[in-house]
């Protein structure tokens, strides 16, 4: 018998009409206050009503707004560290009220019901500061805390159509990944989250937790990022390529998590590792700098803060960064190699992108050629 | 009124109870130098770990998706090349 890992908050959300219903919601939806949402939004949408965020049941009420950035919980008590919430600009759909229910249109079809409980106002700079620990507008999850509407509307949603995905074939729900690793017999899976190709340094991190788990679940978030990052195409495909030649097939497999990165830093580490949990993982990998963005965070802070959640539910695996030793002859990290200076070779994520802007391969000893391939071939590796 | 609107916030967001005081001492004595700034916030941490791990305990034989649930989403994993 194998064990399942407990959704975030004791049960799996999920908040998809049945066909009746949505039947009933597209014919109401014409008369119903409509609120076009982009991409982000619609993402967020779909990750509330699969149970990605459970046990939330659709954006966040006051109470729970607040009781969040006083402390770190839901009114529940159950660990949660950034809000999910939905925000209006005032001259936008200005009637609205407690009891109304708001239909979510995305390119202009009616994509999900919000039935609203609440409609409050917040403060931008103590959000801004409980959340990212800075007021600085040039960190990015500032800047969008910023723009953000003043009126938040709280209530509970339900999905009538799921949005297009861009790759179909890699999105899976927890449902999904909660029955794929009870059919591959893993009792303990390990969650990978990342932006980014992977060069040496990741894939020991991540075949180093493997040793101590049945699974490895390679969990790469897609959708709005910074200018510069690697595209979410290339992403997947060195990771499928990584996959094919250096893993064992029936102990890894990639999924994708549908989300924007929020550049949290210690607070998005902790959301990462919830969602993981409702993905059914049991193991979270937490590395140096984890969801951070600039020089906004220390290298482990991201580390530090799980001491704060003794119920999280899910187990960090912490890491320091692993480097090529050249007197041992190995890939190391400052845990099992004593050596350092010009002994050492680190995988630095920027000396790497340099080779690749330039067109070169960043080198065997730093990542694997049919990676690099893949990144010098394609024809937008970078956002634009 | 200021004032009074702050302890109406606290008090909903604490509450007291009552330990023996020879406990008390103790975990006071057990958490110098540790990062526990009080008695309250070790009693607090040490009440969600035992809690957690009994709700985990509880959860193990429940399913949560229904027999049908599992055999659709096993045919979409098939389709996907996930599973054989
Ligand atoms: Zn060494």
């Amino acid at each position: 018998m194998v064990m399942r890992q407990r959704a975030h908050g004791g049960r799996l959300i999920d908040r998809v009409m049945s066909p009746a219903d949505r039947e009933r919601f597209l014919a109401e939806a014409a008369d119903l206050p409509t609120f076009e949402v982009d991409g982000t939004m619609a993402q967020d949408l779909a990750n509330i009503a699969h149970g990605v965020y459970s046990p939330l049941e659709g954006f966040m009420v006051r109470d729970d707004f607040l009781s969040i950035l006083d402390h770190n919980r839901t009114v529940k008590d159950v660990p949660w560290t950034i809000p999910i919430v939905l925000d209006l600009q005032p001259e936008v759909l200005p009637d609205l009220s407690p009891g109304d229910r708001l239909a979510f249109t995305y390119q202009g079809k009616p994509m999900a019901a919000l039935d609203i409980d609440d409609i409050y106002g917040f403060d931008a700079d103590e959000y801004a500061s409980t959340v990212f620990d800075t007021t600085d507008g040039s960190h990015p999850g500032v800047a969008k805390v910023r723009s953000m509407g003043d009126r938040l509307v709280g209530g509970p949603i339900m999905l009538a159509d799921e949005m297009p995905s861009p790759f179909p074939d890699y999105t899976l729900w927890p449902i999904e990944t909660r029955v794929l690793f009870k059919e591959k017999g893993w009792r303990t899976i390990v969650a990978f989250q990342t932006r980014n190709p992977p060069h040496l340094g990741h894939e020991y991190v991540q075949k180093a937790a493997r040793t101590v788990t049945d699974g490895l679940y390679i969990n790469p978030s897609i959708g709005k990022k910074k200018k510069g990052d690697f595209t979410d195409d290339v992403i997947i495909h060195t990771y499928q390529e990584l996959i094919e030649n250096y893993y064992l097939r029936d102990r890894a497999v990639m999924g994708l998590l549908q989300a924007e990165m929020k550049y949290g830093g210690p607070k998005e580490a902790i959301l990462h590792a919830i969602m993981r949990k409702n993905f059914g993982c049991t193991h979270f990998i937490v590395g140096r700098d984890h969801a951070g963005v600039g020089d906004f965070y220390t290298p482990f802070a991201a580390q530090d803060i799980f001491s704060e959640f003794p119920d999280l539910g899910i187990v960090p695996l912490f890491f320091k960064s692993f480097f090529y030793c050249k007197r041992c002859g190995s890939i190391a990290n400052e845990k099992i190699c004593p050596h350092e200076g010009e002994d050492i070779v680190n995988f630095s994520g920027s000396k790497i992108r340099g080779r690749l802007v330039e067109g070169l391969p960043p080198g065997e000893d730093m990542m694997r050629p049919e990676v690099s391939r893949i990144i010098l071939d394609a024809d937008t590796p970078f956002v634009e | 009124m200021g004032k009074l609107v702050t302890l109406m916030g606290d008090e909903k967001k604490f509450t007291s109870v009552s330990i023996p005081v020879p406990l008390f001492k103790k975990v006071e004595e057990r958490i110098r130098g540790t990062g526990f700034t009080s008695v309250s916030s070790y009693v607090t941490y040490v009440l969600r770990e035992i809690i957690a791990e009994e709700e985990k305990q509880e959860d193990d034989d429940k399913q949560p998706f229904s027999k049908e649930d599992e055999e659709r989403v096993k045919d979409r994993l098939r389709a996907l090349g996930y599973i054989d």
